[in-house]
């Protein structure tokens, strides 16, 4: 059995190494198009918010609307930081990192401790009214310079800075399948199962709900702080309750309490608009009837049957 | 001084009494479909433009091209219920809400496609002149949209309370199983719930484009969230609360965006439901529902 | 001193007097029934005694310790662990994993090594394992312990229960209608090794169960319950001749 682990263990460094291998290859190679390679960063904020928010809603089981807010938290925290700081660029890249992730998880304390009481779409809506109270706020304060937002952040994290992205992508991914497979996540995932009977078992319910919450918040501010690096420009209107189910919607597809799939959702689902965009007009048509579809095809019966024959043919195998 | 409040208290009701009639659709489906049907706002919209195209390229006059307007949303509600959520009616509720963004995201794309980006502007079709009642004016839209309302929700307090179909939606929305073993057709009821949601929402499009008077693809996105906040503020499931939950919503928005700030209104209305949760965690008309060890 | 003491426990829902002052004492090392026909109140202080309800009247006293009035986690750390009537397993994790959960107070790391992995981990990891495998086999669940939980047969999940309880290490297991849904067979099966656990983790019992005969074959002392209200309490030979018993039970 231990060999076992160490092998799986061997298998993703390689994988790590053969797609950062790739990543570069065809960045330096001038395979991709400029329409691509702009995609990079944004590919990786979203892999870091779809990992984070499948934290709180595939892991702990609470569907939460407001993940967009702690992103802003942490952009707009670590843009302030870099547009009003004379430090070597390095330095000011990880102080806000460091910075806009423990300010989003400073807000996700905040709202995670008074929704403890609330549970499903109760809590949903509560954490949609908090993104929109945060962006309103966002709006009037005269730091964040209203709906004008903050322009001029250095570009610390555009897709030049690849590697640098990379890592904290990688990172994300790493921390949050740790915990995941740890006591703590165990805690986390016995709670969506059933929570009167984690109680039971001597889980502290509320500690463990609110740590999801803070350690999810977290990491969507470090995806708001690459974010605001990259395009330069951060507006309120760019967190809202849209943004929250975008990520929620790459949750979902790739399926809930699945990393994997997350990663892969993240990807596709960002590319995709992209491809797309040959079709222009019909872009946004296309994409909403590509997700009804996956959404009715990942619940059908057709789905259920190919499983099963699936199953079946592994079954097979292993009888020869 | 007091005449201002006053006035303001009016637009608020105004405000309030179409968030609760779009509300009412919401709650209504959330009752019977244990869903919350997130292209329910873009049914508003969808009611705005078939106002706009019965009006300008129909040329119907106005009473027939509200008819038709009200008709066409009713016949879309039961149809994006029938494509998109019949057939995950034992899907996890989260898959339910994606097909519900999916299906608003549709619509609005479609919308776009169809009248472009750019804003339409559209005359008001209510031409009622304005009251003046001692140094208060209100005007014509806002006596309009109150009768309008009124009627609505009356109608529909009777429809749910007094009829055979009424009684059925209400077992539906308590257990499916047991109604559909008492020989209701559950699907025919839940069609129906979302033709009259649907229905309520085309009003409640009508009345906010006289309004607004302007036409947007994403017209719907904004009262319809308000709208939600409003159904779950007086307790999701609730027909009493909905409308409670409309009205009540409506005016703090407007007294905030008078006195206190344009900027923080939106922030102030959700700041309430926050508050109104965690007091009572299952809104202000809402059951309270605990699970049974 | 007795291991626990429950003394004068009432509690009502609404104008309903649930359970009414409910008295026992149970010795340590007993294995010991609460009966009663249906909605006698059984379950009410089984949710009592975890801290799911908090009594109107009366004390509840685990070796000394108050336990009124404290969270349902706090009273499975201070040693009393459950199971409950509708199964009520971790449905999404596998076997391994619905026992571990439950090793959560036993053995710690903290959450930094979780995040990183540092070099206590695996170790913990590991003890944790062969922690749970131990209690799984006991029930004879060892082999299946990467079945996902909601894929075992029933049998088994009850059995599931019983050994994610026992992860907690109590001092007082409280059993809820182990038996429901089992066959004779099964049932038999199940109370040997109700038997064995007692021995075997060194717990006290409490159970629940409205089948009188598998009740009388493996408990040494019974009280029954009708009505929220204790009807009689003794050893099952004398408990189960009683005539208020056999008239609660058989009606007149």
């Amino acid at each position: 059995m231990k060999k076992k682990i160490s092998k799986g263990f061997i298998l993703e460094i390689a994988f790590i190494i053969a797609s950062y291998v790739l990543l570069t290859i065809l960045m330096k190679s001038g395979m991709l198009n400029r329409q691509y390679t702009a995609l990079i960063v944004p590919v990786g904020v979203n892999i870091m918010l779809a990992v984070s928010l499948n934290l709180v809603t595939g892991f702990l089981g609470e569907l939460s609307l407001g993940h967009a807010c702690f992103m802003s938290i942490g952009a707009y925290t670590g843009a302030l930081i870099s547009t009003s700081m004379e430090l070597p660029s390095y330095a000011e890249f990880f102080l806000a990192l460091i910075a806009g992730g423990v300010m989003a998880a400073v807000f996700g304390f905040l709202i995670g401790v008074p929704v403890l009481r609330l549970h499903g779409d109760y809590l949903a809506i509560v954490t949609l009214a908090f993104g929109e109270i945060v962006k309103s706020v966002l709006n009037a304060l005269p730091f964040t310079n209203g709906s004008k937002g903050l322009s001029k952040i250095p570009m610390y994290s555009n897709y030049q800075h690849y590697t640098l992205v990379f890592i904290l992508v990688i990172l994300t991914i790493v921390i949050i399948t740790n915990l995941v497979k740890s006591r703590h996540g165990r805690a986390i995932c016995s709670l969506r199962d059933n929570y009167i009977a984690s109680e039971s078992i001597g889980i502290p319910v509320s500690r463990f709900k609110v740590l999801a919450f803070v350690i999810g918040a977290f990491f969507a501010g470090i995806a708001g702080v690459v974010y605001a690096h990259n395009v330069g420009i951060i507006k309120p209107t760019t967190f809202d309750y849209n943004k929250s189910i975008e990520i929620l919607v790459i949750v979902v597809l790739g399926g809930m309490g699945s990393i994997k799939g997350s990663i892969i959702a993240a990807v596709i689902l960002t590319v995709l608009p992209e491809m797309l965009r040959g079709a222009d007009d019909y872009r946004m048509l296309l994409y909403s009837i590509v997700l009804i579809v996956m959404m009715l095809f990942n619940n059908s019966e057709v789905k259920e049957r190919l499983l099963e024959m699936n199953l079946f043919k592994r079954h097979q195998k292993e009888v020869d | 001084m007091l005449t201002n409040i006053i006035e303001q208290l009016l637009n608020g009701l105004r405000t309030g009494s179409i968030y609760a009639l779009i509300a009412l659709g919401y709650t209504m489906v959330y009752g019977i479909a244990k869903m919350i049907n997130f292209a329910h706002g873009d049914i508003i919209m969808v009611g705005a433009y078939a106002l706009y195209v019965a009006i300008i390229n129909m040329q119907l006059p106005a009473i027939p091209a509200v008819l038709l307007t009200c008709v066409t949303c009713a016949v879309l509600g039961v149809v994006i219920e029938k494509v998109a959520y019949k057939p995950l009616r034992k899907a996890p509720p989260l898959a339910v809400l994606i097909t519900a963004i999916g299906v608003s995201y549709f619509l609005q794309s479609a919308s776009l496609l169809i009248f472009g980006a750019t804003p339409i502007p559209f005359k008001s079709i209510i031409n009622v002149p304005a009251v003046k009642l001692g140094s208060v004016t209100v005007s014509g839209l806002t006596i309009v949209t109150l009768i309008v309302t009124t009627v609505c929700m009356i109608a529909l307090t009777l429809f749910i309370n007094k009829t055979k179909a009424g009684s059925a939606m209400r077992a539906v929305s308590e257990d499916k199983g047991a109604a559909s073993l008492m020989g209701i057709n559950v699907n025919r009821t839940i069609s129906m719930t979302f033709a009259i949601g649907s229905f309520l929402a085309a009003v409640a499009g009508i009345l906010y484009i006289c309004q607004y008077q302007s036409l947007r693809p994403t017209l719907g996105a904004l009262p319809g969230i308000k709208a939600f906040v409003a159904a779950v503020l007086g307790g999701i499931g609730s027909v009493p609360g909905a409308m409670i939950g409309g009205i009540l919503l409506g005016i703090i928005e407007s007294i905030s965006k008078a006195y206190i700030s344009t900027e923080l209104a939106d922030a102030i209305v959700f700041g309430v439901l926050v508050v109104v949760l965690l007091v009572k965690p299952s809104g202000l008309m809402g059951k309270n529902s605990t699970e049974k060890v | 001193m007795a291991l626990l003491e429950v003394n004068g426990l009432g509690i009502s829902f609404g104008g309903l007097r649930a359970v009414d002052d409910f008295t026992i004492n149970i010795e340590k090392g007993m294995l010991y029934g609460l009966i009663g026909p249906n909605g006698a109140g059984k379950t009410t202080v089984f949710n009592m005694l975890t801290g799911v309800y908090r009594p109107n009247n009366g004390t509840i006293k685990l070796d000394g310790e108050n336990l009124v009035g404290k969270s349902p986690a706090q009273i499975c750390q201070t040693g009393v662990a459950r199971t409950f009537q509708n199964i009520r397993l971790f449905k999404k994790m596998t076997v391994l994993d619905n026992v571990k959960v439950a090793l959560h107070n036993e053995t710690k790391y903290s959450l930094w090594t979780s995040m990183f992995r540092l070099p206590g981990y695996f170790k913990k990891e590991k003890e944790m394992d062969q922690r749970a495998l131990d209690i799984l086999a006991v029930f004879g669940l060892e082999g299946q312990a990467q079945v996902m939980a909601s894929n075992l047969p029933y049998g088994q999940q009850r059995k599931l229960e019983i050994a994610r309880a026992l992860a907690t290490n109590p001092k007082l297991l409280l059993l809820d209608e182990p038996a429901a849904g089992m066959n004779p067979n099964e049932t038999a099966e199940l109370m040997e090794t109700i038997k064995l656990v007692r021995d075997k983790f060194d717990v006290t019992i409490l159970l629940i169960e409205h089948d009188m005969k598998l009740v009388a074959g493996i408990c040494e002392y019974l009280t029954v319950l009708n009505f929220g209200t204790e009807l009689a309490s003794g050893t099952p030979d004398v408990v189960l001749h009683d005539p208020a018993v056999v008239t609660a039970y058989l009606g007149e």
